[in-house]
């Protein structure tokens, strides 16, 4: 099952510990994370359930395309990290 | 008499409790996060305090026995698909809540009723403490609310909510930049007030359309509900027909701009207001920190000094950061600049409690 990895900073808010969950896309795979996280969603996803405008994401290293739907591929050993867009200076 | 003031900064809550005659800062809560604003619910003391993460979203946190709880946050619906709403900028219009920027308690009659204001223009109710929120769709979906401009942000938002102390079902809300609406059907319905307001920066035509004005903030006495106050963009405005025609008060020593105001409980020609050179440099006049009162519905005006810091001043005070006890005796203002004063003859004399504070949006009693 893909691995999924969030930013440290977001343990401070609400406990995201790096887990596996199963999807094909990206919009899968945190759907089922959330599923047992409901607290986190509204950390990385906006009301329409797009990315969080200062937030990305990488598949295997590759930053995603779809922030809207989320659609971008995910194969069964990818690595998904869920990271702040911007270091913040 | 209220003895405690919540003042939210940039970097943390900080709860300021009276104490032997002395304000002093007793506790720091979110300490290194960003807390917008709060409110203290009269009818039960809770307190709602609103977080803005950045990266992460704006949440909303509720006090209980034993700490602050997260609980949900105002969201929108989903924007229909094909829908082309763009914002005043030509981007497509994010349906999602980038700010809370008013919080009010319901009347006594609804316990559990809050309403929250938001950019980028949404109204939100909750029934029950704020476990829930639902959109006033009747003002989201109203074909003038897509004329609602931003004025200090790039988003229209709504700062100011007051809900009619005879009638819980009449509410206003203030918009910058959307002018002054009233529903007197708890948000069925809405229709647009404010007639007399003057907006100079935008072109003749809607110089005086009410929904061209930026208010940057408005209250109501609460024991003479048909007068408000308004501090706009442009200046100081009164009514005294509960906001359906406003009156223009030019020539306030030293200035008429500003953002908040704050008027008297139960003295509707009392208001108070924090000057500044108007919006191409937002500084104290001179450098000098002042208040300016009125005590006559603005026949008349002091500027009081006395306590505050009148050289070298740069201080702003933003819209929610100035309030007022039920008394009406006692004020307290914070600044961006990170000071935080308090009054306790009606602004005749200030104290400071802090000069070191993060950069303070909101002053709360209670």
């Amino acid at each position: 099952m893909p691995k999924v990895v969030f930013t440290p900073n977001l343990q401070r808010h609400v406990e995201c510990p790096e887990t596996t969950a199963a999807g094909g896309t990206v919009g899968e795979v945190l759907a089922n994370v959330f599923a047992s996280n409901p607290q986190a969603r509204s950390y990385v996803l906006d009301d329409q359930g797009a990315l969080r405008r200062h937030m990305s994401i990488f598949v295997d290293g590759q930053l995603i395309h779809d922030r809207a739907r989320l659609s971008d591929a995910v194969g069964e050993t990818s690595s998904v990290y869920v990271f702040q867009a911007l270091s913040g200076g | 008499m209220s003895d405690q003031l919540l003042v939210s900064t940039r970097k943390g809550l900080f709860t300021v409790v009276r104490k032997s005659k002395r304000w002093d800062i007793t506790k720091a809560d979110f300490l290194g996060d960003n807390v917008t604003l709060t409110l203290t619910d009269p009818r039960d003391g809770r307190h709602y305090a609103a977080l803005d993460h950045g990266h992460f979203g704006v949440k909303v946190h509720r006090s209980t026995a034993k700490g602050w709880e997260e609980i949900a946050v105002p969201v929108y619906p989903p924007k229909p698909e094909g829908l082309e709403e763009n914002d005043m900028w030509g981007r497509p219009l994010a349906w999602t809540t980038a700010r809370i920027w008013a919080l009010a308690a319901g009347g006594a009659d609804e316990p559990g009723v809050l309403w929250c204001g938001t950019l980028p223009g949404g109204l939100f109710r909750s029934t029950d403490h704020g476990q829930s929120w639902n959109i006033v769709r009747s003002l989201w979906d109203h074909p003038k609310r897509k004329q609602w401009m931003g004025g200090g942000a790039d988003l229209p938002g709504i700062h100011s909510i007051i809900v009619d102390q005879r009638s819980s079902k009449r509410v206003w809300i203030a918009v910058s930049t959307g002018g002054i609406w009233l529903t007197e059907d708890s948000g069925a319905s809405w229709v647009q007030r404010g007639e007399g307001m003057r907006a100079d920066h935008v072109p003749p035509e809607l110089t005086n359309d009410p929904i061209a004005q930026d208010v940057h903030c408005l209250v109501q006495c609460p024991s003479s509900p048909n007068r408000m106050w308004v501090q706009h963009h442009n200046g100081i405005f009164v009514s005294s027909d509960e906001g359906r025609t406003f009156t223009e008060i030019k020539d306030v020593d030293p200035s008429v701009f500003g953002f908040p105001v704050v008027v008297h409980p139960r003295e509707p020609d009392t208001a108070w207001f924090a000057p500044e050179i108007k919006d191409e440099k937002r500084i104290p006049v001179g450098g000098r920190l002042v208040v300016t009162r009125t005590r006559d519905g603005a026949k008349t005006f002091e500027t009081l000094t006395k306590g505050l810091p009148q050289s070298h001043a740069y201080d702003v005070v933003y819209r929610h950061a100035f309030a007022i006890d039920e008394t009406g005796d006692r004020l307290a203002f914070g600044s961006t600049t990170g000071g935080l004063w308090v009054s306790e003859d009606q602004g005749d004399s200030w104290s400071g409690v802090s000069h070191t504070l993060p950069p303070v949006y909101a002053v709360r009693f209670g």
